[in-house]
């Protein structure tokens, strides 16, 4: 139904049913009362909770093996070095990368963009040259290419979505990827709108007129398989904390032949194969991009995250988040006053919207009250919003730990929130 | 936070300020326009105001959009500063200001009259930005040269509201 690539799973045997109720016991914070309410988290686009696999890495991590990489001699620093390394390795088969050293490990889906912005584009991209963009791009795969286009006098180009869907037609792709454009980048999945993109054949006319790619995986990564040979993709970058890993991880995937040829990230220790006073030559990739101690904690987190996410299966993940936004999407419908974005029910986990009577922020903060955690605002997307003429929306998104139960329940509230704002009583 | 801290934040005259917002609209012969936003959340109030030579405050008005929060407080407050002197609506601004973050007497100046429905949001720490914007335009408005750019670039006819702004 969805063109979500998924080549690395589609031999393999069938697995059983993940038990979804006994996975929602592995998430602590998720066991409690907020504003006297069971909490609904419903802001897993924003960032998901943690299951006590995640949390326990980090604890043993810290209590048995913490040292710094690559430098010592002793145990503990070979320890926390073939930690580090093996989360590297985890990370890339994660991702069907064909080598770990195509693997940068990145403080998160931001920090990727921007590596690749003020390296590989410092480099390359040159005055005239344009960098396509979607309408769908969050700021964080905006910001980093306006100031690229400022800094070398290239300029930004954007395909045009297709209003309050949210999809993007692959003839208007072609028409706009010209002999101009050195780069392509979009997201997998727009954190507003719920749309899968077709990657694999914006990558195929990218590859075929030259343009070189970077796939914005955030909201995709823990939610479906991502196969970057299959996608065939040049860039991929996406954060751990989306996919119950700790905050302040991530991964930049490049193709080795473009890393090789990048410049260095930042200066420093690690980064660098030998320095005089006056110069320094740069150590290999991925090291040539990670100067300094990393955090060699997040990486060891973000690998168990990695094995507990793989684990459930990222098909089984898509569908039940699918089956959840198209039970809210529908409920929305049904109780009318709303206007809601995405493509139908053709769509990730979520399902942003806007109540006729109510504004999202006000939304927020009632649903709040009842235990509702939503995202009110523009969701770090303000040109998305200014084209579908809206200042702000509310956006309830959903994870594998959510349950049919949970949806109703947001359902209720913001029946309730219409009331109220109807008819001032509750 | 109790169902009757929430019902306090929406009073039945904070819902009928937002729903019909008072003086509300353009004003041609305004003598200074400050165009306030919140990028946070996209909230916007526009505040025109006519001065006379003294600085009192001859006409206000306000257009933009936001949350209800946002409308009524702006509603609220051209409604009490309409033929205040500069001074007089300094004093007001110092008063919502105190009742706002907190730090003023309690219960909060009769001098804020139906504005002191707006006391519950303090509560509500995301939501302090919402009820002082409209002030923010107004303490601009009050002490801007109108049409002038400060020496950094900074337009004085524009507040722009960031996370770590101080309140008011």
């Amino acid at each position: 139904m969805l063109d979500v690539a998924r080549p690395a799973s589609v031999n393999a045997p069938p697995r059983p049913a993940p038990d979804w109720a006994a996975l929602r016991r592995d998430f602590p914070i998720l066991d409690q009362q907020v504003h006297g309410h069971p909490l609904v988290y419903l802001d897993n686009a924003a960032t998901s909770q943690k299951p006590r696999q995640v949390i326990d890495a980090l604890v043993h991590y810290y209590e048995h093996d913490n040292a710094n990489v690559h430098r010592g001699i002793h145990e503990l620093s070979n320890r926390a070095t073939a930690a580090y390394e093996a989360a590297r390795a985890r990370a890339a088969e994660f991702i069907n990368a064909p080598s770990p050293n195509e693997v940068v490990f990145v403080n998160g889906t931001t920090e990727g963009i921007n590596l690749v912005a003020s390296t590989w584009g410092q480099k390359f991209i040159k005055a005239g040259d344009e960098i396509l963009l979607l309408e769908l791009e969050h700021h964080s795969n905006i910001v980093p290419w306006q100031m690229l286009a400022a800094r070398v006098g290239a300029k930004l180009v954007y395909v045009p979505v297709n209003g309050d869907e949210g999809t993007v037609d692959l003839a208007k792709v072609d028409e706009l990827l010209t002999p101009r454009v050195k780069l392509f980048v979009f997201p997998h999945i727009s954190n507003t709108m719920g749309t899968v993109n077709p990657v694999r054949e914006f990558c195929a006319r990218a590859r075929a007129a030259g343009v070189t790619t970077l796939v914005d995986a955030a909201q995709s990564a823990g939610h479906c398989v991502v196969d970057v040979q299959d996608m065939g993709c040049d860039f991929l970058t996406f954060s751990g904390h989306k996919i119950c890993g700790p905050t302040g991880t991530g991964v930049l995937y490049g193709r080795a032949e473009l890393l090789d040829a990048m410049p260095p990230y930042q200066g420093g220790g690690e980064m660098i194969a030998s320095v005089d006073f006056f110069s320094a030559k740069w150590n290999t990739i991925p090291h040539k991009f990670e100067a300094g101690t990393p955090h060699i904690a997040g990486a060891i987190g973000l690998h168990a995250a990695i094995d507990y996410v793989d684990a459930i299966g990222r098909d089984a993940i898509f569908a039940h988040d699918q089956e959840l936004a198209v039970q809210a999407y529908r409920g929305l419908k049904s109780l009318g006053g709303a206007r809601i974005f995405g493509p139908g029910e053709n769509r990730a986990g979520l399902v942003s919207f806007v109540l006729d009577d109510a504004h999202s922020h006000d939304v927020v903060t009632l649903a709040d009250q009842k235990g509702v955690a939503l995202r009110g605002g523009h969701h770090c997307n303000q040109p998305l919003h200014k084209k579908l003429g809206i200042k702000s929306s509310a956006r309830a998104s959903f994870y594998f730990y959510n349950t049919r139960a949970e949806v109703d329940r947001f359902l209720e509230v913001v029946a309730g929130i219409q009331a109220f704002f109807r008819h001032g009583s509750r | 936070m109790e169902a009757a801290d929430l019902e306090e934040l929406y009073q039945t005259v904070i819902l009928d300020h937002s729903r019909k917002p008072r003086n509300f609209g353009e004003m041609p012969d305004a003598t200074i326009t400050v165009d306030g936003d919140n990028p946070t959340c996209g909230d916007e109030v526009h505040l025109h105001l006519r001065l006379a030579h003294d600085g009192k405050i001859e006409k206000v008005s306000f257009t933009g959009s936001g949350c209800s929060i946002c409308m009524a407080s702006a509603s609220m407050m051209t409604q009490k500063i309409k033929e205040k002197s500069t001074a007089e609506a300094d004093a007001l601004l110092l008063d919502f200001q105190g009742m706002i973050t907190g730090s003023g007497p309690e219960p909060a100046p009769k001098s804020l009259g139906d504005l002191r429905l707006l006391s519950g949001v303090r509560k509500f720490p995301q939501r302090v930005k919402c009820a002082t914007l409209a002030w923010h335009a107004l303490k601009q408005a009050l002490h801007a040269k109108p049409g002038r750019k400060t020496e950094d670039g900074l337009d004085l006819n524009h507040v722009s509201l960031s996370p770590g702004d101080p309140d008011l």
